[in-house]
């Protein structure tokens, strides 16, 4: 398999939701706002982002590293200093 | 960042992963890293840096914040069977405390391994609760609160 790492164009999926039992006769929304899924006790929602890492771009996605312990840092932003 | 990069050895021991995520975009982190990163902690810190454009993940994690267009500091702990085990959400202005944050992996790891309880407080070394019938109102028998601190 050759080097995983992309240039700069490969599309991320985002936020990835088990597949959604489709309602007859509603019209198919596209995107969804997403709602806060996140509860203790209960399954990490997933996603895959783009990311930098180790000088190179890549995707990474929440589940791959299923079956470790697992911590997601979010922050406000990049160059802010707490 | 940086004071969580610091510490990636002691999680990396009890065989963490790390992802940190924010909304601005992976060019942006290329840059922060090389910039600034790289002069905090040698050579920048050591887990990826996910680019959450739009908040999406920030939203659905309870973290994305519509006024300011950004995710705010919030921490997921995620055990390997891929359930959240805890989670902390704070406004922007207060870093984080790396070391609660080993403190609570040791305490889910002790008592995913062991079927016992941590009490309030509870670091390694320290008495923990074995939960059952015997034990309800019993406990000020065997754990004293000065052992929360």
């Amino acid at each position: 398999m050759a080097e995983a790492k992309d240039g700069c164009v490969k599309p991320s999926k985002g936020v990835i939701v088990p597949e959604m039992e489709v309602v007859a006769d509603q019209p198919q929304m596209k995107k969804e706002v997403p709602k806060m899924l996140a509860r203790v006790g209960k399954p990490a929602p997933d996603f895959e982002l783009s990311a930098f890492f180790e000088g190179g771009f890549k995707n990474f996605r929440l589940s791959d590293y299923k079956g470790k312990w697992i911590v997601i840092c979010f922050y406000p932003g990049d160059f802010t200093f707490v | 960042m940086s004071a969580v990069a610091v510490k990636y050895p002691e999680l990396q021991k009890l065989g963490v992963e790390l992802l940190a995520i924010s909304t601005d975009s992976r060019f942006s982190h290329k840059i922060w890293q090389e910039e600034e990163l790289s002069k905090m902690v040698e050579g920048g810190v050591p887990f990826p840096l996910l680019s959450d454009a739009g908040g999406r993940v920030g939203s659905v994690y309870g973290v994305y914040d519509d006024d300011a267009g950004v995710d705010i500091r919030g921490r997921f702990l995620i055990d390997p069977d891929f359930n959240i085990r805890a989670m902390e959400v704070m406004t922007p202005e207060v870093g984080r405390n790396v070391a609660e944050l080993i403190r609570q992996v040791k305490a889910f790891q002790h008592v995913v391994s062991t079927g016992e309880v941590t009490p309030a407080g509870w670091v390694p070394g320290k008495p923990t609760l074995t939960p059952g019938p015997d034990l309800a109102g019993k406990v000020w028998k065997v754990w004293k609160v000065d052992n929360a601190f």
